[in-house]
Order: C-alpha cells, then sequence, then structure tokens
C-alpha cells in the first residue's frame, strides 16, 4: 500500500496532514481529482443519490403522476400486514436459494476436484463446463423452455426410456420452482464458481498431501482435513455471492415462467418490479427494495460474522 | 519380486480410476452440451419435424432458411445492431472510465481519496434493485425512456466499482519509478497514463472488457425496464418479445425453430467470444475471487 503512505517526514513528527500544501501538492490534489471526477458524478448521480432517494421514496407514495406524498411508515407496514404476495414470495425466494445454493456450491466443488486431477485436455472440459454460465439468460430460460415441453420434450422423452413419467416442469405449479433452481445450477456449477474453486485448488501446496499420506490418510480423509480447510476461503466467497445471486433471481423467472403458473414461481425480485414498473407504486416498490437489501446485508453479516470459525487464512495465526 | 507385483498394482488401480475419471468427464459434459446441441438442432428442422414423436435427433434436412426466417419476422436486425451498439459503447465507456479514475485512486495524493475510495467499494454491497427506480426517474425526467441513452451512459461515469478496484489493483503492482521516471522528464499526467501505465495493465484491461462486454450483451433488467418499443429493443429483450408473442398468437403457427435459432444467433457471439479470450476471463475471475 505505498500510495498510502505519507512522507517519512510527517510520519515521524506524527501530525495530521497541514491544511497547507505546497503548490506541487496542490497541483497534484487537482489533478487528482480532475482523473477521478467521472466517479465523483457517478457516484453522486447514479449511485449514492438514488439509494439517498430510494430511502425517501421508501416513506412516500408516488406514482409519478403526483408529487410523492410523505406517508412515513405505511408501505412497510403494508407489506408486512397486507400484502397477501409478500410473506409467500419472499419464503418462495428463500425455497429457490436452499435449492440453489447448496447443490452449486457442491457441484461446482466437485467439477472443480474433477478438473484437478492433470487429466488430457483440462483445458477443453473447462471451457465445456463454463458455456452455460456465459449464455444469456433470456436465451437460455426460453431453450430450456423448449427442452422441459411436457408432451415433446427431449428430457421427458428420455426419461420415458428410462420408465419414468416426466411432469410439466415449468407449467406445472409444483415443478416449476425446483425446474428453475435445476436451470441456474446447470448455468452456474461450471461457471465463476468452479474457476474460483480451481485456482483455490491448486493454491493448496503439494508437501500437505504428502505429509497427510505419510501419516496414513485416506482419499477421503485427505479431502476432509487438507483440502476443505485449505480451499475454505474460497467456499466461503462462493456462498457469499451464491446466497446474493439466488435471492436476487429475476430474470430467469420472468422469462422463464412469468412468476407462473399461478403465483408458483412468483420471487421476491419479480414483486418488486411489478409494483414499480407495472403498478407505478416507485414509493412502495422501494421499501420493498430496502427490504431486500436489509435481507442481504443480514445473511452477508452473518456469514462474514460466523466465518472466522470455519474459514481458514494462510498467513493469519491460526 | 513382491514389490514388482505391488507397483505393477498399483499402477493398474491408478489406471482404472484415471479411466474412470475420463468416463465421468464425458458425461458431464455430453450432460453440459446437451442443451446447445439441442437447440442448435431444433434450429435447423422441418416445421413439421419439431412435433414428432419421438422427436428425431437431427433434422432430415437441416433448413439454413430459418435463420433467415427471423429476420423476416421480427425486426431482428435492429435487435442485434442495438445489442452491438449498446455493448461497444456501454464496454468502452467502461474500461476509459474506469482505468481514469483507477490511475487516480492509485497514483495521486488529495484529501478525502481513501475515503471515496471505501465508498467506491461500500456502493458493490448495494443492490441494484434499490437503485433502479430513482435511476429510472432521472433517465424518465431527461426523456431518455425508450432510447439505449440509460444502458450505455451511465458506464462512462467510472464504469462501476468492481472494474475500479481491479484496475487500481492492477496498477499498485506496477512500480512506481516507471511512471515517475516519466513525469520527471516532464511527460503530463494523461501522457504517463497512456504511454506508461496503460501498456502494463493491458491483462486487466483485456478482463475488464470481456467481463463487461458479455454482461452488457446478455443484460435482461436493464432493456426491460427502460425500453418499449419493439425496433429499439436488444437481443435479450427481443428474445422474450418473440417468445410472448409465440405465445400469445402461437396457435396454428409454429415457431418453435425459429425461437431456437434466435437463440443460437444470440448467444453464439458471446461464446465465440469467450473460446478467444478465456485465458484473461478466467485470470479476471480468479484475481478477484481469490483477493475477495
Amino acid at each position: 500500500m505505498t500510495a498510502t503512505e505519507l512522507p517519512v517526514a510527517r510520519r515521524a513528527t506524527g501530525t495530521r496532514r497541514p491544511l497547507r500544501m505546497s503548490k506541487r501538492e496542490f497541483r497534484e490534489a487537482l489533478q487528482g481529482y480532475a482523473f477521478a471526477t467521472p466517479w465523483i458524478l457517478g457516484l453522486i448521480f447514479f449511485t449514492v443519490g438514488p439509494i439517498l432517494a430510494s430511502m425517501y421514496l421508501s416513506f412516500t407514495q408516488y406514482n409519478v403522476l403526483k408529487p410523492p406524498q410523505w406517508v412515513g411508515l405505511d408501505n412497510y407496514v403494508y407489506a408486512f400486514t397486507k400484502d397477501q404476495q409478500f410473506w409467500p414470495s419472499l419464503a418462495r425466494t428463500f425455497r429457490y436459494a436452499v435449492m440453489v445454493v447448496p447443490l452449486s456450491i457442491v457441484g461446482s466443488f466437485f467439477l472443480a476436484m474433477l478438473l484437478n486431477q492433470d487429466l488430457k485436455g483440462t483445458a477443453v472440459y473447462r471451457t465445456l463446463f463454463f458455456l452455460p454460465h456465459l449464455t444469456p439468460v433470456a436465451a437460455m430460460a426460453i431453450l430450456w423452455k423448449w427442452l422441459l415441453q411436457a408432451e415433446i420434450g427431449p428430457v421427458n422423452y428420455l426419461l420415458g426410456l428410462i420408465g419414468i413419467q416426466g411432469p410439466a416442469w415449468l407449467s406445472s405449479q409444483q415443478w416449476a420452482l425446483p425446474s428453475l433452481a435445476m436451470i441456474s445450477v446447470w448455468a452456474a456449477v461450471g461457471g465463476n464458481e468452479m474457476l474460483i474453486f480451481l485456482a483455490g485448488l491448486q493454491g493448496v501446496p503439494k508437501e500437505l498431501y504428502e505429509a497427510a499420506e505419510l501419516d496414513g490418510a485416506g482419499r477421503l480423509a485427505r479431502v476432509r482435513h487438507v483440502t476443505l480447510p485449505m480451499v475454505s476461503p474460497s467456499i466461503f466467497f462462493n456462498l457469499v455471492l451464491a446466497l446474493i445471486g439466488a435471492l436476487k433471481v429475476f430474470s430467469l423467472a420472468f422469462v422463464g415462467t412469468a412468476g407462473g403458473p399461478g403465483y408458483a414461481t412468483w420471487f421476491y425480485a419479480l414483486h418488486i418490479y411489478r409494483s414499480a414498473f407495472e403498478n407505478f407504486e416507485m414509493g412502495y416498490a422501494s421499501a420493498l427494495a430496502w427490504v431486500l437489501a436489509v435481507i442481504l446485508f443480514g445473511f452477508t453479516y452473518i456469514q462474514v460474522s460466523g466465518s472466522s470459525r470455519w474459514v481458514y487464512y494462510e498467513g493469519e495465526a491460526a | 519380486m513382491t514389490a514388482v507385483a505391488m507397483q505393477s498394482h498399483v499402477a493398474a488401480d491408478r489406471r482404472s480410476r484415471r479411466i474412470g475419471l475420463y468416463a465421468l468427464v464425458l458425461i458431464l459434459g455430453t450432460i453440459f452440451m446437451f442443451p446447445f446441441f439441442w437447440t442448435v438442432s431444433s434450429s435447423l428442422k422441418a416445421t413439421h419435424e419439431l412435433y414428432i414423436w419421438p422427436p428425431p435427433v437431427f433434422p432430415a434436412t437441416p433448413i439454413w432458411g430459418n435463420y433467415a426466417e427471423v429476420f423476416r419476422l421480427f425486426p431482428f436486425g435492429n435487435w442485434v445492431f442495438n445489442t452491438v451498439l449498446v455493448s461497444f459503447l456501454a464496454t468502452t465507456g467502461t474500461v476509459v472510465s474506469a482505468t481514469v479514475v483507477a490511475y487516480s485512486f492509485a497514483r495521486f495524493r488529495y484529501p478525502g481519496r481513501d475515503l471515496l475510495f471505501m465508498i467506491t467499494l461500500g456502493t458493490m454491497m448495494i443492490p441494484t434493485e434499490v437503485t433502479l427506480i430513482p435511476q429510472f426517474l432521472i433517465f424518465k425526467q431527461l426523456e431518455w425512456l425508450n432510447t439505449i441513452r440509460p444502458l450505455w451512459i451511465p458506464a462512462w461515469f467510472g464504469g462501476g466499482a468492481f472494474n475500479i478496484f481491479l484496475l487500481r489493483q492492477f496498477i499498485q503492482t506496477i512500480p512506481r519509478e516507471l511512471d515517475e521516471a516519466a513525469l520527471i522528464d516532464g511527460a503530463s499526467r494523461l501522457r504517463t497514463l497512456i504511454s506508461i501505465i496503460v501498456p502494463l495493465i493491458k491483462p486487466a484491461l483485456a478482463t475488464s472488457l470481456v467481463i463487461s462486454l458479455i454482461w452488457n450483451w446478455s443484460d435482461f433488467m436493464g432493456p426491460l425496464v427502460y425500453l418499449n418499443s419493439s425496433s429499439k429493443f436488444t437481443l435479450a429483450l427481443g428474445l422474450r418479445f418473440f417468445d410472448e408473442w409465440g405465445r400469445s398468437t402461437g396457435q396454428g403457427l409454429p415457431q418453435d425453430h425459429y425461437l431456437m435459432a434466435a437463440c443460437v444467433m444470440s448467444s453464439a457471439p458471446i461464446l465465440l467470444l469467450f473460446f478467444s479470450t478465456q485465458r484473461y476471463f478466467v485470470q479476471g475471475i480468479v484475481m478477484t475471487g481469490i483477493k475477495g
């Protein structure tokens, strides 16, 4: 972090940065601000400004046509007590996350282990596994709809060959949500999560495995006592991102099922979208968005504070 | 004698394990690729082949005309053009402005710099849902709705926290002496950035370029919120429009092969791009992933 070091003289006296700068320092500061200007403006107009505005709007009623009207906590109270789809959509979103997160983490870890075996052509397999992750989500939703057609789809045909009568998948109340979860796992397991695990695995020193083997550890024991602790930072990172991603699920459901059939896949983000851009209840939608933000912060906080118990960082005192 | 026997036993064991692994990779690869294969195969089928049971694996004769038909049925050419334009403008903006801002964070001293950087990292925590509504209202006020402007102009204001962070980390690994020498020789800051820093951070720039290109190409929510008329759509939004249109008017008008052709054409450029640039892509994911 050379960039934040103060000049030696100042560090020695331990005083705070004096208010008067030399001409050179002043010039450097001005230029520094000039180079940062695009981002300062971007922060004001597209990030921090909107964050404050959305906080304010969440306490108002605002339908775009008339100016916002302050309603205090009404939006939140309405969401928690009256909105018929608030709790169900949240519960549905969690149900989806509970399916997607463990499966994608375990699956991508497994794929990374497989790619770490020094097989010939590993780069090719890595690419193949990665392609689903790159498919634009709209195309992904549409092509899976076609694959999962109840009567003429190839998936049910293949299931039929082994004697299973496939369900109606995306058009079944019961199966729509698990189907979306499955599509999303298909797209996620070979993606970023796998690459991060792979890099983690490649960073495990060979000596550790050799030492464990000398101590008589079998293959599974080596995975459990060497690999897992050594890649725990990657597991942690993937877990946080996968959970955030799953709780924000939108496009896949919007294109794949439009929230249906019935409300079977009406996830929380769809609920926000409809409130804002179909019903034009901008105030209410902002309140819903903040509830989501708080949930995401909460989960990330829990994960970060719980992580010291199971995540091992090399270079930290054990 | 026994030692040799044991060795060959171990070797045989290892060989059968490796064969098992190759078989596993092959099976998994097939499962991963099957949806793509089926999409391409469906896109080349004749109408009647779409609804035969059991579904034929290959079309009797591939009908390449299905691809041309997509352009006739929908303003698909417009969608391609809009997507290319948005991706190009947004990606250029992201890379150029993130480089300039990252340079400021990495190489200048000024009051408030570290606070500003902390705020920058903090914004990565805020879900897009929170900022989306006020942004929409701003763009409505500016009368940018139903234009592609909301999809690329913001990218020119720093390119987002992630890219700034990535490039700043990279610039900090370059020895300061290099750019200080240029400054002492009388080069301006901008000159130094362009002729000293930029050539040295090319891998990071490539990473940021590829990731942002893929993201902008595939983005669905932005176009959904900002665009209304079908001629202004990007591919991602157009695909959904196509799909919906099929469902609402679909009776007696089979069009799934056209839809699949459209899916192929929307995904292929991204997949091809990835093939040619995966080195940078993988590096970027891994770098940011590990630093957390």
